[in-house]
């Protein structure tokens, strides 16, 4: 980076540190605090359009509609988050494989699953063999994107379904009086009022979906934790800049990164909520009015 | 061909360390699995167990800490939640084991009751004592929260009564105050209790080792997912066990809630507790 960084071996105390924080690897370990904030940024629509989908699914007049609904909203209740995170990546790349190999090598009648392996024809990988590099980088990340937001999609469809509940009935009666029909008193009166008792689980769901970011590791993906780990490990002589252990810095960093987080979230949360209770009828709306 | 009941006898107590040493390469059967995973779900119950029963003191604690109006009190109180509640359990994971790593290795001998104990730092590198810790902190920080939430909305009207009757200090604390505290907290400490639980999964796949492949359910499971390429199997078992679990920890929370509310009059008594999705 610097001119002076030519030769490490010849420098020490400050000069060293800034040739050391800025080689190579150090931009990719910066770069890959870029790829937990774009997860988090598309995450979060994403799971809020699988938690509305679920919410809505839940208060269908259909019975089967409705429990697929109410069975995908209260599945994240009684199962460890992480278990879908190892299980969803993994079932999806193999049943994305699966139909490809389905529809592309219908020639191939042997099963798929052979003993202990999985194997599909070669024009049925996901992605193809031949595809460079950052198309693999690329999948793996969208596998873990769908991954969040089908657990997250969960736990926001829950903060949903309880807001619906939670809109006054004397409000829908009154749309209904006015001669509004289903879907009219649905999309102008219940939806827009839903929002003020949705946002404290939804504040909530961020704070988690922040704090479950780091679990990307656990998918492959190179994110903070796997730079953390490789850049803190000791490095011999071998080495431009040998140094010790430091795995124990690398982690205090990613800590106060996330401490950082939350702290700005819940500021950021607490101002949204003085906003949006103005002139509602709860305590807090009449809080703020006053 | 070894039937169910064998494989119970070799596996049944694989996750700490009793019985057969290598786990099933090929051919793995169904029985297997459930029983590996099985086993593997007693160090979830384990952790998850101990780190509630020691934490629930120590959120006590820090919730009359938080609620204090000496500074010394409420400053550590305030920071020690902020910090685990702030970050992920994950990174706390990583940073405890790496912290425990560099401690220099040390016996210590101490005595209580006459029988000499010896402890090693080395143990704190080990899960067992290591992420037990960890998850010891964590709860105890999600749970004072709970708790501080409880006792700023004791009813005035309670406290007082208790004033009129002279009571006071540990009385009007272990009568009054505390019961009080537990019974408006408990719904929300259940919640907790099921993402603690939860969150013993993790243990496994932050740095500390599975020593001798003696691992949670989730670790046997992703084991079996990865030995034999269909993860169709185990991790609906894993699913399987943990609702069970989860269940049984609704259902042993409510007892305690039905006792804590047991005084209330019918009419009162939260008919059953709003179970919140989120910690």
């Amino acid at each position: 980076m610097f001119l002076f960084c030519a030769d490490p071996a010849a420098i020490e105390g400050l000069t060293w540190l800034s040739c050391y924080l800025t080689t190579g690897k150090h931009m990719a370990f910066y770069l890959s605090f870029l790829v937990v904030l774009v997860l988090m940024a598309l995450a979060a629509p994403a799971a809020m359009l699988f938690g509305f989908v679920g919410a809505l699914a839940c208060r269908s007049r259909v019975a089967p509609v409705r429990f697929l609904g109410q069975g995908y909203i209260t599945m994240v209740r009684g199962i460890p988050d992480i278990a879908f995170f190892l299980f969803v990546p993994v079932a999806l790349d193999q049943a994305f494989e699966f139909l490809r190999h389905k529809t592309f090598c219908s020639e191939t009648t042997q099963p798929v699953w052979r003993g202990n392996e999985f194997l599909v024809c070669d024009a049925a990988k996901l992605p193809l063999g031949t595809s460079p590099q950052w198309v693999h980088e690329i999948y793996g990340f969208m596998l873990a994107l769908l991954a969040f937001a089908i657990v997250f999609g969960a736990f926001a469809g829950n903060t949903l379904r309880g807001a619906m509940r939670a809109v006054p009935d004397a409000q829908l009666q009154a749309a209904a009086a006015f001669g509004m029909t289903r879907r009219q008193i649905f999309w102008r009166v219940h939806l827009p009022q839903m929002w003020v008792f949705a946002l404290p689980g939804l504040s909530n769901l961020w704070m988690i979906l922040v704090k479950a970011t780091p679990l990307l590791f656990l998918l492959g993906v190179e994110d903070v934790v796997y730079w953390a780990r490789e850049l803190g490990g000791s490095k011999t002589s071998a080495h431009s800049y040998p140094h010790g252990d430091w795995r124990l810095w690398y982690f205090l960093g990613l800590l106060v990164f996330y401490l950082a987080l939350t702290w700005l979230s819940e500021k950021f949360f607490t101002k949204l909520m003085a906003r949006f209770s103005f002139g509602q009828a709860t305590l807090g709306g009449s809080e703020a009015a006053s | 061909m070894t039937s169910c009941v064998d494989t119970i006898q070799d596996y049944g107590l694989r996750a700490i360390g009793i019985g057969e040493r290598l786990l099933p390469k090929s051919d793995i059967t169904l029985c297997e699995q459930f029983v590996l995973i099985g086993s593997g779900l007693l160090w979830n119950i384990y952790f998850g167990f101990i780190a509630l029963l020691l934490g629930f003191w120590l959120a006590t604690a820090l919730a009359l800490g938080k609620n204090s109006h000496l500074i010394w009190l409420r400053l550590p109180s305030n920071w020690f939640v902020f910090l685990f509640r702030g970050s992920p359990l994950f990174i706390q994971f990583f940073l405890a084991y790496e912290a425990f790593v560099l401690l220099p290795k040390v016996g210590i001998e101490f005595e209580i009751f006459g029988t000499v104990f010896a402890a090693e730092t080395r143990w704190l590198t080990r899960a067992w004592l290591g992420a037990l810790l960890v998850l010891f902190c964590n709860t105890a920080a999600y749970s004072a929260e709970i708790f501080y939430g409880a006792l700023k909305s004791i009813p005035v009207g309670e406290i007082e009564a208790a004033d009129s009757f002279g009571m006071s200090g540990t009385k009007k604390f272990t009568r009054i105050i505390w019961p009080t505290m537990l019974r408006l907290g408990w719904p929300s400490y259940t919640n907790e209790a099921i993402f603690l639980f939860h969150a013993t999964a993790l243990v496994f796949f932050s740095s500390f080792p599975a020593w001798r492949q003696k691992g949670d359910a989730l670790y046997y499971a992703s084991y079996l997912a990865d030995k034999t390429f269909n993860p169709f199997i185990p991790y609906p078992i894993l699913a399987g066990y943990f609702i069970l679990v989860t269940v049984l920890i609704i259902w042993i929370f409510g007892c305690v809630n039905r006792r804590l509310n047991r005084h209330l009059p019918d009419s009162q008594r939260p008919k059953r507790p709003k179970f919140q999705f989120i910690r």
